[in-house]
């Protein structure tokens, strides 16, 4: 069984987050970035397919000009049997329209059964790349998906709904599918063994094209949001705060 | 002309499409409803403040189905790209949204929380940033949950209601097996008037003892975000937002949790909200009452002792 992973890097949302000049997008020049935790998830998903059945795990990700190299090493140290990096102009933000086009190109000819990426980034304005790419790849899709059995030609997923509700279905394959969580956490890798999987794993280059697809509009503007008035921010010490939240808790009968 | 995707399941219209309904109306130029199922057509005189249903019925979409949902809706909204296109930023519309962007070849954008003339508001980051898109001609807007008052669109009326075919969907290679409901827990999180809700800040499993410890003192149940119980930490019986539970106590003490949207749909309507996070920007301080960014290893531990 074949399963692709698409991966992608967001900002760290640990960081502060500035604003370009023309306060259009994130100032990106000292960003930090990371994987989008949800795309660790699809990566973890596989790799229990992969521990329980067998499976070929294909890593594939945009070369963005940032160290997506990195986050290829890491993936293959956890267990992935090859590593792509998709090259062409993505440097900056790519919209997930282009995004999809782009990685579609190169998954089609990878003859996945199962293709898995998050179910959403924090960045994904013009939508999430699981159903988007399925349509690329003109096959079926399901998102928000938490928990995958597989067999020879289909896989029987669940769905979540809001307020914990899940419906389960098949889907033949080939298919995209929208990782929320996969059944364990997603694993830990120790430096070291990223820095062997360095000296041990070829990334292997292949050229995509995004052009003509786009997310169909522009932002005109980004800016940090004032919802409401903001909380009251309780000053002095740990214990004067402390204090502060008994009285509070208090003054509400409690 | 405006179109909402109605969401329903269980035989239940969810609150999303009322909220969307409310906001189509307000927005002035019609508003119509597109509603897909079989044996849904007692759902039509729900959505009283269309002016207009949609009714694309077959035995495929009894359930909602992820690829038959998508087919149909763009069967249904074919060649109506020059209009907007509101659809839940939910499971169904995380389906759906994107299937029509893809189908019907209109821009998409999601996680929105305002729209006004020209400008389309969404949430991303986490709820760090806002951005504006503009717009111009037909797009498709995935609405997030609480966006608009559901009570907007819960209106009486009798929308003329048109049946529209629905597309061969027997090549459709998603099915439906069953709906699972969520197991109950040890503890209703709705029904408490405190919680002390824990996010991933609280660093490991270890440490829920003080926040056990502070929810014992205070006769409250402990909450979390949805990290804690995808790290199996505590059960899904926990879990506030948009894919766990809604909640409205009198307090609810936020702990190490960052108010990303999704956790924000479920519990920003608590009377009192308090949140201990040491970033200043964390968003969920736009929604507390009182905050503090004091570290929670040291407030909290220092609350329980006072009380
Ligand atoms: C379809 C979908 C549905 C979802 N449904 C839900 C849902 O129902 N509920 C939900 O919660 N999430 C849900 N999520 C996940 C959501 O997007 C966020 O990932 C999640 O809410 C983040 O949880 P958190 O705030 O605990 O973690 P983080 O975002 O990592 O925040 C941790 C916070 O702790 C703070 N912190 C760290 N150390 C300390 C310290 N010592 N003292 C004080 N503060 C500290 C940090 O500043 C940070 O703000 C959903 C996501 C998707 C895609």
């Amino acid at each position: 069984m074949n399963i692709v992973v698409a991966i992608k890097q967001v900002p760290d949302l640990v960081e502060e987050l500035e604003l370009n000049d023309s306060g259009t997008d994130l100032d990106r020049e000292w960003l930090k970035f990371k994987v989008n935790e949800f795309d660790d998830h699809a990566l973890e998903a596989a790799l229990l397919i992969k521990d329980a059945h067998g499976a070929n795990v294909t890593v594939i990700a945009l070369d963005n000009g940032l160290d997506i190299d990195k986050a290829l090493y890491a993936a293959a140290a956890k267990g992935a049997d090859r590593v792509i990096k998709v090259t062409g102009d993505f440097e900056g933000y790519v919209s997930t329209h282009k995004a999809a086009k782009a990685l579609a190109g190169v998954i089609g000819t990878l003859g996945a059964d199962l293709v898995m990426t998050g179910v959403q980034a924090v960045d994904d304005r013009d939508g999430q790349l699981a159903v988007l790419l399925a349509h690329q790849l003109g096959v079926p899709h399901v998102t928000v998906v938490t928990d995958i059995q597989v067999n020879d030609t289909s896989a029987t997923v669940h769905k979540e709904y809001g307020g914990g509700m899940i419906g389960e279905f098949t889907v033949d394959f080939p298919a995209v599918l929208g990782i929320q969580a996969a059944a364990e956490t997603p694993r830990y890798v120790p430096v070291a063994k990223v820095r062997r999987a360095m000296k041990s794993t070829n990334i292997e280059e292949i050229g995509g094209d995004g052009s003509g697809a786009s997310a169909g509009t522009e932002v005109t503007k980004m800016y940090k949001p004032e919802t409401g008035q903001g909380a009251e921010m309780l000053s002095g010490s740990a214990e004067d705060v402390a204090a502060k939240i008994v009285e509070i808790i208090r003054s509400k009968g409690i | 002309m405006i179109y909402v995707i109605v969401e329903h399941i269980n035989g239940k219209i969810e609150d999303i499409t009322y909220e969307m309904l409310g906001k189509a109306k307000s927005m002035g130029g019609g508003v119509t409803a597109v509603l897909l199922g079989s044996g849904v057509e007692g759902l039509a005189s729900q959505l009283g403040a269309a002016d207009n249903v949609l009714l694309c019925q077959s035995p495929e979409l009894t359930e909602f189905n992820p690829q038959a949902n998508c087919k149909a809706a763009a069967s249904v909204l074919a060649g109506k790209n020059d209009s907007i296109i509101l659809v839940g930023n939910t499971s169904m519309g995380m389906e759906i949204g994107p299937g029509l962007s893809a189908v019907l070849g209109m821009p998409l954008i999601s996680y929105v929380t305002d729209i006004s003339d020209g400008s389309v508001t969404s949430s991303l980051y986490g709820g760090k940033m806002s951005v504006q898109s503009a717009v111009d001609g037909g797009y498709i807007a995935s609405v997030m949950a609480g966006s608009f008052p559901a009570e907007s669109g819960m209106l009486e009326g009798s929308p003329n209601v048109e049946s529209v075919e629905a597309p061969d969907l027997s090549d459709v290679k998603v099915h439906f097996v069953k709906l699972i409901e969520p197991e109950g827990g040890d503890v209703d999180i709705t029904q408490k008037e405190v919680l002390v809700s824990v996010g991933r800040g609280i660093q490991n499993e270890d440490n829920l003892e003080i926040v056990q410890e502070l929810a014992d003192k205070l006769n409250a149940a402990l909450s979390c975000s949805r990290p804690i119980v995808d790290n199996k930490w505590l059960a899904k019986s926990r879990q506030v937002g948009k894919s766990g539970l809604k909640v409205k106590p009198k307090v609810y003490l936020a702990v190490g949790i960052s108010g990303a949207p999704e956790h924000i749909e479920g519990m920003k309507d608590a009377e009192c909200i308090i949140a201990i996070n040491t970033d200043e920007n964390a968003p969920i301080f736009d929604y507390a009452h009182y905050g503090t960014t004091e570290d929670l290893f040291d407030v909290v531990p220092a609350i329980s002792e006072k009380l």
